[in-house]
C-alpha cells in the first residue's frame, strides 16, 4: 500500500507540471497585464514596477524563474495586493474555507447517506419519492438562487441568522454558507446512495445475512452499507478538493473572506502569481484526495488491491 | 412452402421506428410532457410576450423607482399627490388648490411671475400623467389651471432600482438565456460529437492521443478556462458564448467515444460487415441512428448546464452586459437587493427554476423514452 501511494504522488508530478504549464502561458498570453489600470500608471513607474518583478525578461525565462520559486514553496507576491505574498493570501483564506468547505461535506455525507438509505429502504413509496423530489430539488436549483433565498427567508424575515460576514468564524455566520454549500451535495450523496444501497440489498450477502435472522438494523448499517459506500467513497474525492477550496458565489453572496473570489479576481487583475498559487492549490487538493479516495477504496473493499 | 408464405403475409403490419417508438414512451410521461409544454410555454412568453408588455425593457420611469408588484395600475392614489406636488415644485409655482376629476386631476397654481403656458410639460414629463393642458388663465397672468389625464400603467413583477418594468426584463431576460443555452449547447454537442465520433472511429493511437488531450483539459480547473475566454473575447457576449459551448463538449466527446467504440464491436454491425455492407452503410444505417439516442439525451443535460453557467457567469459581472440583461443579471441584481426589494430576486428565480426542472424532467422522460434496454 505504501509503495501505491509513493507511485501515484510520483506520477502527480508530470500531471502537476503540466497544468503549471499550461496555466502559465495561457494566463500570459491573455492581453493586458497587472499595472494596466483604467486610470493609466506613470510610464516610469509602469517600467520600474514591470522591472523590479521581472516582467520585461523574456516568457520563457520568467517561467524558469517561477518554476524554481515554486520548487522552493515559494509562490511570489501577489501584484495587486503587494502588501502581501500569496503564500500569505492563502493561510490566511484557506483556513476559513476550508471549514465552511469541510462542514458542508460533512452535513452532505452524513444527512445524503440517510436520506438515501431511507429511499432505499422504502423503494417506489411515500418516502422514496420525498427524497427524490428533495434530491431533484437540490441538484436542480442554483447555489446562487438558494443563497439569496437563504438570507432572505432566515435572516430578513425570520431573523434567526445573519445576513452575511464571517464574525470571526462564530457558529452562526457559518450556517448560512454551509447549508447553501451542503444542499446539492446531499441531493447527489442521496441519490448515489439510495441507487448503491438498493443494488446492495439485492447482493447474496445480504440475503444471508437476513436468513440468518439477523435485525434489520444490522443488516442494513453492518452489511449494507459497506457494499453501499463505495461509489460516495469516489464521489467524496473530487467534492472534497472542490468545496474545500471555497466557493465563489457563496463567498461572495455571504461575505466570507475565503479563498473562491482570488481565482476569479485574480485573472481579471492578470494577478499572474496569484492565479497560479489558485491552479497550482486546487490541482494539489484534487490529487490528493483522490489518492486519499483510492486508499479508502481499499480500505472499505479488501477486493481492492493495489499492488 | 405454402404455409410458410401463409403466415408470412399478415407481417406485413408496419412496426414502429425507434423515434416513434420513444415518442409513444414519452406520451405516457406524464411528468416529462408537462415540462415539454411547459418549455413551450416559456420560449413563447419569453420571445413573443416583450411584444405584449406595455413597456420596453430599457425605458426607465424614474417616478416608480422599487414600486412593488401589483394587480392594480399606477399610480396609487396616494401617489398622484407626490407626483403632482413633486411637478409642480419644477414648475416653481405653488399649488393653490387641487382635486381629482375621474381619470384627471385639476390644479391651480399661483405665481408672483406671469405663468408660461410652456410649464405645462413639466407634468407631462412626469410619469404619472399625459395629456396637460391649460383650462384657463387669469387675466394677469399670475395664477392658472391646468389639467392633466392621469396615466395608467401596470407594474405586474415591479420595477428595479432605476424604475425599469421587472415584467418586460424578465422576458427578455428568458430570451437571451433561452437563445444562449440552445446556442452554445448546440456548439458543444457539435465539437463533442465529431471530436468523440473521430476518436472512436479511427481507433488505436489517434483515439489514445485524442483522449488523453480531453483528459489534461479536464483536469485545469473549468472556471480557469471560461475565465480565460472571458478575458479573451471581453464583453462580445455572442462570440464568448460560442466559446464557453467550445468549453463544454468535454463530456459529450466522451459519451460519444465511448458509444461509438461499442456500436462498432456489436454483433449485427459485424454481421452487416460480413454482408458486405460498406463503411458509409454501417455508419448511416447502425452507428448514427444509435448514437442519437445518448447524444439527445446528453444536450438536453448541456442546454441547463449552458443557462446555469450563462447565470453563473452574468452573477460575477462576466457574462451579459447592460442594459441587456439575462435570468442570470436579474438574479444577481435581486441578490444585492433582497433587503428592499425582493421581487427583483424571485421573479426570475422563479423563472429560471422552473425552466431549469423542465428541461431536467424532459431529460429524464427522454432518456427513459431511448433507453432500449428498460423496455
Amino acid at each position: 500500500m505504501l509503495r501505491y501511494v509513493f507511485r501515484r504522488l510520483l506520477t502527480a508530478i508530470p500531471t502537476l507540471f503540466v497544468i503549471v504549464t499550461l496555466a502559465f502561458f495561457l494566463i500570459r498570453v491573455a492581453p493586458g497585464g497587472p499595472f494596466n489600470q483604467e486610470r493609466g500608471l506613470n510610464p516610469q513607474i509602469k517600467a520600474n514596477l514591470e522591472a523590479q518583478f521581472g516582467l520585461n525578461d523574456p516568457l520563457w525565462l520568467q517561467y524558469v524563474h517561477y518554476l524554481g520559486n515554486l520548487l522552493h514553496g515559494n509562490f511570489g507576491p501577489s501584484y495587486n495586493l503587494p502588501d502581501f505574498t500569496v503564500t500569505e493570501l492563502f493561510a490566511k483564506g484557506l483556513p476559513i474555507s476550508i471549514q465552511i468547505g469541510s462542514s458542508a461535506l460533512l452535513l452532505a455525507l452524513v444527512l445524503g447517506s440517510i436520506l438515501g438509505t431511507i429511499a432505499a429502504l422504502n423503494q417506489n413509496r411515500i418516502g422514496d419519492y420525498s427524497v427524490i423530489a428533495l434530491a431533484t430539488a437540490g441538484s436542480t436549483i442554483p447555489t446562487f438562487v438558494t443563497a439569496p433565498i437563504i438570507q432572505l427567508v432566515f435572516g430578513l424575515s425570520w431573523k434567526l441568522l445573519p445576513i452575511g460576514g464571517w464574525g470571526d468564524g462564530a457558529f452562526i455566520n457559518k450556517v448560512g454558507p454551509v447549508l447553501t454549500l451542503a444542499l446539492p451535495q446531499i441531493a447527489i450523496v442521496a441519490r448515489l446512495m439510495r441507487g448503491s444501497m438498493i443494488e446492495s440489498l439485492r447482493s447474496h450477502h445480504i440475503r444471508t445475512a437476513r436468513a440468518l435472522g439477523l435485525s434489520d438494523w444490522s443488516v442494513v448499517v453492518k452489511h449494507g452499507l459497506r457494499g453501499a459506500v463505495l461509489p460516495i467513497v469516489s464521489y467524496t474525492g473530487p467534492a472534497a478538493a472542490a468545496l474545500l477550496t471555497g466557493s465563489i458565489i457563496v463567498e461572495t453572496i455571504f461575505s466570507i473572506p475565503g479563498v473562491g473570489r482570488y481565482f476569479v479576481d485574480a485573472a481579471l487583475n492578470r494577478d499572474y502569481t496569484l492565479v497560479m498559487g489558485t491552479v497550482v492549490v486546487i490541482a494539489l487538493f484534487t490529487i490528493v484526495f483522490n489518492l486519499i479516495v483510492d486508499v479508502l477504496y481499499a480500505v472499505v473493499d479488501p477486493r481492492v488491491r493495489y499492488d | 412452402m405454402t404455409e410458410i408464405a401463409a403466415t408470412a403475409a399478415p407481417a406485413a403490419v408496419v412496426g414502429r421506428s425507434l423515434w416513434g417508438n420513444a415518442w409513444a414512451r414519452l406520451k405516457r410521461n406524464r411528468a416529462a410532457m408537462f415540462s415539454l409544454y411547459y418549455l413551450a410555454l416559456i420560449a413563447a412568453v419569453s420571445v413573443f410576450g416583450p411584444w405584449f408588455v406595455p413597456h420596453d425593457y430599457t425605458t426607465i420611469y424614474g417616478d416608480y423607482v422599487r414600486t412593488p408588484p401589483s394587480l392594480s395600475a399606477y399610480p396609487k392614489p396616494d401617489m398622484i399627490q407626490t407626483a403632482l406636488t413633486d411637478a409642480i415644485k419644477r414648475m416653481r409655482v405653488d399649488i393653490k388648490e387641487w382635486h381629482q376629476d375621474g381619470g384627471r386631476v385639476v390644479v391651480t397654481v399661483t405665481s408672483t411671475k406671469p405663468i408660461d403656458d410652456r410649464n405645462v410639460r413639466y407634468l407631462d414629463r412626469s410619469d404619472a400623467f399625459h395629456d396637460t393642458r391649460i383650462e384657463n388663465k387669469s387675466p394677469d397672468g399670475l395664477e392658472a389651471t391646468m389639467s392633466s389625464a392621469i396615466k395608467q400603467q401596470y407594474f405586474f413583477f415591479g420595477t428595479d432600482n432605476t424604475g425599469r418594468d421587472q415584467l418586460s426584463r424578465t422576458l427578455v431576460a428568458g430570451r437571451i438565456s433561452l437563445a444562449i443555452g440552445l446556442l452554445a449547447g448546440v456548439v458543444a454537442g457539435v465539437i463533442g460529437v465529431v471530436y468523440g465520433a473521430t476518436a472512436g472511429f479511427a481507433g488505436g493511437r489517434v483515439d489514445e492521443v485524442m483522449m488523453r488531450i480531453v483528459d489534461v483539459l479536464y483536469s485545469l480547473p473549468f472556471i480557469f478556462f471560461v475565465i480565460m475566454l472571458v478575458v479573451f473575447f471581453g464583453r462580445n457576449f455572442v462570440l464568448m458564448f460560442l466559446a464557453v459551448g467550445a468549453v463544454l463538449w468535454l463530456d459529450m466527446a466522451r459519451i460519444v467515444r465511448g458509444q461509438a467504440l461499442s456500436i462498432r464491436r456489436q454483433e449485427y454491425v459485424q454481421a452487416a460487415e460480413a454482408m458486405g455492407v460498406g463503411q458509409r452503410g454501417i455508419l448511416l444505417r447502425h452507428v448514427i441512428p444509435n448514437l442519437l439516442g445518448p447524444v439527445v439525451i446528453y444536450m438536453t443535460l448541456l442546454v441547463p448546464q449552458v443557462i446555469i453557467l450563462e447565470s453563473f457567469l452574468s452573477f460575477l459581472g462576466l457574462g451579459v452586459q447592460e442594459p441587456m440583461t439575462s435570468w442570470g443579471v436579474l438574479i444577481s441584481v435581486g441578490a444585492k437587493n433582497i433587503g428592499y426589494a425582493n421581487w427583483l430576486l424571485l421573479f426570475p428565480a422563479f423563472f429560471l427554476v422552473s425552466t431549469l426542472f423542465a428541461l431536467n424532467f424532459v431529460g429524464d422522460g427522454l432518456r427513459d423514452a431511448l433507453d432500449p434496454k428498460d423496455r
